[in-house]
């Protein structure tokens, strides 16, 4: 069982640049082929300072910092019994090639369910950009199979 | 090309469909590296089997990012408030994810009128892979 003390933990602060590479790469990765993710002239020319970022590549910042293996270290858990539950994301502002952004991950719940099988590990992130603007929120739920 | 007039939207309207090519291993080592996602469950099959599973599967980031072009193909992305998943079950090489989406209601929030749209991804056998619901405003 993951100790419940846990909730309310906050991470160190992952700061993550934007970049253009990365974004044609993810573009390219999910079959996206529209001119504002990975055309910057085109991206300009349709009034963005540079390239867009897709919706749910926020996802990516925390991954780069091996935010994974942190939280199954922090936790305990054994990585063959992840799986990935819920995700969620609030938008507030765009995020463009060029950004550079900061996500502010806390633990706020963890659940066990089906006694104790299923353990469920909610995550709240805050993602705000050099300006210090809130760009969006992030939730995520990762569910624990104890077999 | 996102649909021509976003404040006509109506509750009831669907989004155009998007049937996508059956995964295969390239497509996930592709999406390891772009997203940064380096679980091995979706890279490294002695891993996935030591795991119990019979082989690698997709990363749920990987529909859920599918499932947001879908949105973003009908609305533009700036009218885009929130997004959000549940991972129904596991997406298995050679699924052909179809991508679909349906305006559920339409209502009034932060002084702007917001669309419901209630997605999904199914596979080509009709099970339901991911559940979500996207909040669009209709500006």
């Amino acid at each position: 069982m993951i100790d419940t003390k846990w909730i309310g933990h906050r991470f160190p602060v992952v700061r993550w640049e934007v970049e253009k590479g990365r974004l044609r790469f993810f573009a390219k990765a999910i079959g996206e082929t529209r001119a504002e993710y990975i055309d910057e002239e085109a991206a300009k020319a349709a009034g963005h300072p540079s390239l867009l970022m897709p919706p749910t590549m926020l996802f990516s910042g925390p991954l780069d910092h091996d935010d994974v293996q942190r939280l199954l270290r922090t936790l305990d858990i054994d990585m063959k019994n992840i799986l990935h539950g819920e995700q969620g994301f609030t938008y507030h502002r765009p995020v463009y090639a060029g950004d550079v952004l900061n996500f502010d991950i806390q633990i706020t719940d963890i659940t066990a369910k089906k006694g104790g099988a299923l353990e469920l590990v909610t995550r709240v992130t805050r993602i705000t950009n050099q300006r210090g603007e809130l760009v969006a929120e992030a939730r995520n739920v990762m569910a624990v199979v104890n077999r | 090309m996102t649909v021509a007039d976003i404040s006509a939207v109506q509750s009831g309207d669907p989004l155009p469909e998007l049937r996508l090519p059956p995964i295969d291993r390239t497509v996930l080592a592709l999406f390891a590296g772009a997203s940064g996602d380096h679980v091995p469950l979706h890279i490294d099959i002695d891993f996935a089997r030591r795991a119990g599973m019979p082989d690698v599967f997709a990363h749920g980031m990987l529909g859920m990012a599918w499932i947001a072009r879908l949105i973003t193909q009908w609305a533009p992305q700036s009218a885009l408030r929130s997004y959000s998943v549940r991972f129904r079950a596991i997406t298995h090489l050679g699924n052909e994810p179809h991508l679909s989406g349906k305006v559920v209601e339409i209502f009034v929030q932060d002084g702007e009128r917001r669309a419901r749209v209630a997605v999904q991804m199914a596979n080509q056998y009709g099970e339901i892979k991911i559940l979500g619901e996207a909040i669009v405003a209709l500006v």
